[in-house]
């Protein structure tokens, strides 16, 4: 599904984040990156969604090079993301009136999906998500956690088959945390989606990451990858597999800091 | 609760207005009640041409401001690039009154509307270019990538994001300088012109010397100025509604 090949970055006049660094992710799987604050995390992630683009390498998503946003990728970030003068409703409804603004072009939209019924499609998504009775309300007059609900609702809305996370869940208290943690997981397994999930949480590593990449200090120039059976789902929480990863993944940040 | 309290103060200073003329009871300051009664029976004839004038005049240079700054403000806002070529040029004409140019603009646009159109024009376009610019350049990295990453290129981002984030600038700008658009308006009229209240104004008042005719037309121009603001401020709530709600 992705794949970075010799990939080499650095922004403008800046120190290399990333060096002939090569890494992939296959299909459905559900990947956390981890790292502390600066190591270049984001910019990866950045990188998968197209959004910045190689100084060299390449990354690939679903076989073809990225030169820009792909349609079938949706990008959720911490805060921020969603339109300050547009209610809950229209902004879950935005990915899908930017569909029907340019058509389905194969480079803003996919080639092979007319969007029709788009009222019924934000209707469903809003009643998933549990937005229904703060659909009329703008961003900034919802919580935190209802606010990150209407970012998946909106992205999900357009069917991606990957799903890229920046730090999603680190600007809320603890019991929404993991409420929209486990709907992450849930949301994935139901809609067979792959993801990769950035953060800076060990326990939220060791928790979303079936498997988990660990960045440390720039410019990185091999993946170190820990595999953690069980991670990607709600149940793995407290099991002694899940604190054995901890353990290991916190030692391993350790290490490279 | 607000809008009778707004009609109260007008009570009271129309019934300051009559205090004031009965004391100074000279032909300078007639009563407001006859002044009143005149521009109620002269707004369906005379004054109502001439304020259809003005009104004409500030629109037509409304609108033809808004569809010139608007654009160029987003690209500047847009563009860092772009912004260190222009900002200089802002810089520089932004504070210059623009009322003083008006001479200038009389003898290339000649005694026409496009003239008065011109003058307001260029009030209103800097005022909302500057506001729109900055509004562009301040939206959050965040917000663009987040909606790039729905699909969104140029147009879209445009359409869907730099467009709608522009309204509250577009009407915060035409709010801060309607009273000045309309101010200069009156001063635009005073030249070669037999039409608008401006020349309304000064007709009555300085040559044919019927002052309850010239206080009618300065009514009027009152009018024009608190209906303008009163179309500008109903807009912003009506359309920048996240902006109030708390």
């Amino acid at each position: 599904m992705i794949e970075l090949e010799n990939l080499t970055f650095a922004y403008r006049n800046q120190p290399l984040l990333f060096e002939g660094y090569s890494w992939q992710a296959r299909r459905g799987e559900s990947w956390a990156i981890l790292g502390p604050s600066g190591c270049g995390k984001s910019s990866l992630l950045y990188l998968l969604a197209g959004l910045q683009l190689p100084t060299s390498g390449e990354v690939r998503i679903g076989g073809e090079a990225l030169r820009r946003p792909r349609p079938r990728t949706g990008l959720i970030l911490q805060d921020y993301g969603l339109l300050p003068w547009a209610t809950v409703r229209a902004n879950v409804r935005l990915g899908l009136r930017l569909r029907g603004f340019y058509g389905p072009d194969g480079r803003h939209a996919p080639r092979d999906e007319v969007v029709k019924d788009i009222d019924e499609r934000v209707g469903t998504w809003l009643q998933r998500l549990g937005l229904e009775t703060v659909a009329e309300s703008y961003p900034g007059q919802i919580s935190g956690g209802q606010r990150q609900r209407t970012a998946i609702a909106r992205t999900l809305a357009l069917h991606p088959d990957l799903l890229l996370m920046d730090e999603p869940f680190a600007s809320l208290d603890a019991p929404t945390r993991q409420d929209l943690q486990d709907l992450t997981m849930q949301l994935r397994l139901e809609r067979s989606l792959t993801l990769v999930l950035v953060t800076h949480a060990i326990e939220e590593a060791a928790l979303l990451g079936e498997r988990v990449l660990v960045l440390g200090r720039p410019p990185h120039q091999l993946p170190q990858v820990f595999d953690n059976p069980g991670g990607g789902s709600p149940a793995h929480r407290g099991t002694a597999a899940y604190d054995q990863a901890c353990a290991s993944l916190r030692a391993a940040m350790e290490s490279v800091a | 609760m607000r809008r009778r309290a707004i009609l109260l103060a007008a009570i009271v200073l129309v019934l300051l207005w009559a205090l004031l003329s009965a004391v100074v009871n000279r032909p300078i300051l007639p009563s407001p009640f006859e002044v009143l009664w005149i521009t109620v029976r002269e707004l369906p004839g005379e004054l109502g041409g001439h304020l259809l004038v003005s009104l004409w005049r500030v629109v037509a240079s409304t609108a033809l401001a808004v569809l010139a700054a608007v654009p160029l403000g987003i690209v500047l806002g847009q563009s860092a690039r772009a912004d260190r070529w222009f900002s200089p040029f802002v810089y520089l004409l932004f504070p210059i009154p623009k009322v003083v140019l008006l001479p200038v603009l009389l003898l290339f646009f000649g005694i026409g509307d496009l003239t008065k159109i011109a003058v307001i024009f260029l009030i209103l376009f800097f005022q909302i270019l500057v506001l729109v610019r900055d509004q562009a350049a301040g939206l959050r990295p965040e917000l663009l990538f987040s909606v790039r990453s729905l699909g969104a290129g140029r147009r879209g981002l445009f359409r869907f994001v730099y467009l709608p984030a522009s309204l509250p600038a577009i009407l915060t700008g035409l709010r801060q300088s309607i009273g000045t658009a309309v101010a200069v308006l009156y001063v635009a009229e005073l030249f070669a012109t037999q039409q608008g209240l401006g020349y309304y104004i000064y007709l009555h008042g300085s040559t044919l010397f019927d002052y309850p005719r010239m206080y009618a037309g300065v009514i009027a121009m009152s009018l024009l100025g608190l209906g303008l603001y009163l179309v500008v401020d109903a807009a912003q709530r009506r359309l920048c509604r996240w902006q109030y709600a708390a």
